[in-house]
């Protein structure tokens, strides 16, 4: 797999650290402990396109949001995770 | 045909024309008391023991491919119960004692074989924990013993004792652990459930859980719906889509582990030897090969086949530990998909639907589990209520806290 970095390009995938399912969100202090629970432990985990967190530890050292396909290993969309994050919560 | 001495001979006088399938190719009835989905080991032992213990043998076993297509055929064989936590330890010793008498139990011969499992440890820290393990499966009643670096050195000379980052001190064994002729079981439990009346369906994948008021109905399937009083979840690496059917979301994510095999050679190596520093595992086949595997991918993957970088990972691990081995070429190379869960234990419950049961999140410890986690399961769907060694595998223990990390790295899928 290479992942297309877009602060320092197409580059290896043995640069980036999996950080896991980029779709969970962490739920406000004051919410109950069952949606800390969702969040903590459960996951969709798709057969297919997943929305993922990538981190470019042997290069820029960026969060990415990467879109993958599961069955394929194909990447769609490469993002940076604040743009990302913030264009998903609103 | 029961299989002896006999009937192989008396086959080979009729120059083995005579052998029958060992299994009939069933097609679906329209209703079974239990449908257990995945025709994997775990799915096939479970419906064996269903059969052979609890009498229950209106059962269906559905499979999408070919039974042995999945982790069952894809793994690198090896059995142990070297578990720390009392969650898992009796778990697997259970698991190791019915592998003991697997081959009596169902007439098929697996090829089980206690050759011994050695962990090494090449620190003083490592030596630590090795002894703590070590002393905890004793006290749950299973073998085990700390060798030193000779002892360790007469069993395996060909070892990199002096590798110069990482010396290996000495190494946990277990003698009864070993390795079993995957697919052997997996035929093997087909056949043995076959013989009582169980349906193995093959080609027949699950497209849908009918559930109505909260109790599960049937299964919709690629060859037509099934009805059935009880449905059996054992499709370990497709948990999470295969529960979701049944509006599940689980604590699970599928991750791809590789598994490689060497070109044949003479006997080599007469144990399972694991290293300690990376994540590398090595034994030799009965036909020469040397299987060896290490880390899952770390991705999210549903694909059978991983990538180079992990491949390269094995390889180094492999050969810090024993150089002896880039001598050898690898000839084949192959994935399975890993039901990863957030403690790196896995789940054999009920679930919140009535009559559906969860068996799931192996991990990549599923193949020493075969036995066990059929056992267990057919017990939980027989009698309602989990087997003994079974009762801390549960759902729920996410939401209370009552987590079963061996390696403690917390909701991490990718690294248990």
């Amino acid at each position: 797999m290479r992942i297309a970095c877009p602060h320092c390009g197409d580059r290896d995938s043995q640069e980036f650290t999996y950080l896991g399912d980029a779709t969970v969100r962490r739920p406000a202090a004051d919410a109950p402990a069952e949606a800390m629970f969702e969040y903590v432990y459960l996951r969709d985990n798709p057969a297919g396109p997943h929305r993922e967190y990538w981190r470019h530890s042997a290069g820029c050292h960026a969060w990415l949001v990467v879109t993958r396909d599961t069955r394929t290993h194909a990447i769609s969309d490469v993002q940076p995770a604040r743009p990302a994050r913030k264009g998903a919560v609103a | 045909m029961r299989y002896s001495i006999f009937s192989l001979a008396a086959q080979a006088l009729k120059g083995n024309r005579g052998w029958a399938p060992a299994w009939r190719d069933a097609a679906p009835k329209a209703e079974y008391d239990v449908v257990i989905v995945g025709g994997g080991g775990h799915g096939l032992a479970t419906a064996h023991y269903l059969a052979s213990r609890h009498g229950i043998t209106n059962v269906a076993v559905v499979e999408k491919g070919y039974v042995g297509s999945g982790n069952v055929g894809r793994n690198t064989t090896i059995i142990r119960s070297n578990y720390l936590l009392p969650g898992n330890t009796p778990f697997y010793e259970l698991s190791l004692k019915l592998w003991e008498g697997l081959e009596q139990d169902i007439n098929f011969n697996a090829m089980v074989s206690q050759r011994g499992v050695l962990n090494l440890y090449h620190s003083d820290g490592q030596r630590d924990a090795y002894a703590r393990r070590g002393n905890a499966m004793r006290l749950a009643g299973v073998d085990g013993e700390l060798l030193d670096r000779e002892q360790v050195r007469a069993m395996a000379p060909f070892l990199d004792f002096d590798n110069g980052r990482f010396p290996i001190q000495g190494g946990l064994l277990q003698r009864r652990g070993g390795t079993v002729r995957h697919d052997a079981v997996a035929w093997g439990y087909a056949r043995a459930a076959d013989q009582r009346g169980v349906d193995i369906i093959q080609n027949c994948e699950v497209t849908g859980i009918t559930v109505q008021n909260g109790r599960v109905t049937g299964v919709d399937t690629t060859r037509g719906p099934i009805r059935a009083k009880k449905v059996a979840l054992a499709a370990a690496g497709n948990s999470s889509r295969v529960a979701a059917m049944a509006g599940l979301r689980l604590p699970i994510e599928s991750h791809v582990l590789q598994a490689f095999v060497s070109e044949g050679v003479k006997p080599l190596i007469d144990c399972v030897i694991t290293f300690g520093v990376g994540h590398f595992y090595i034994s030799q086949s009965d036909k020469g090969g040397l299987v060896f595997g290490g880390d899952i991918d770390m991705y999210n993957s549903y694909a059978q086949r991983g990538n180079l970088p992990t491949v390269e990972h094995v390889m180094e691990a492999g050969m810090a530990m024993w150089p002896g081995l880039g001598r050898l070429r690898t000839l084949r190379q192959w994935g399975g998909i890993m039901d990863m869960t957030m403690d790196g234990s896995p789940i054999i419950d009920h679930t919140p639907v009535q009559g559906l049961y969860l068996n799931c999140g192996w991990c990549y410890g599923g193949f020493k589990a075969t036995p066990a986690s059929g056992f267990c399961f057919a017990h939980l769907i027989a009698r309602d209520e989990p087997h003994e060694v079974a009762t801390l595998l549960r759902l729920d223990r996410f939401a209370t806290g009552r987590l079963i990390d061996e390696s403690g790295a917390g909701a991490q899928p990718n690294l248990h």
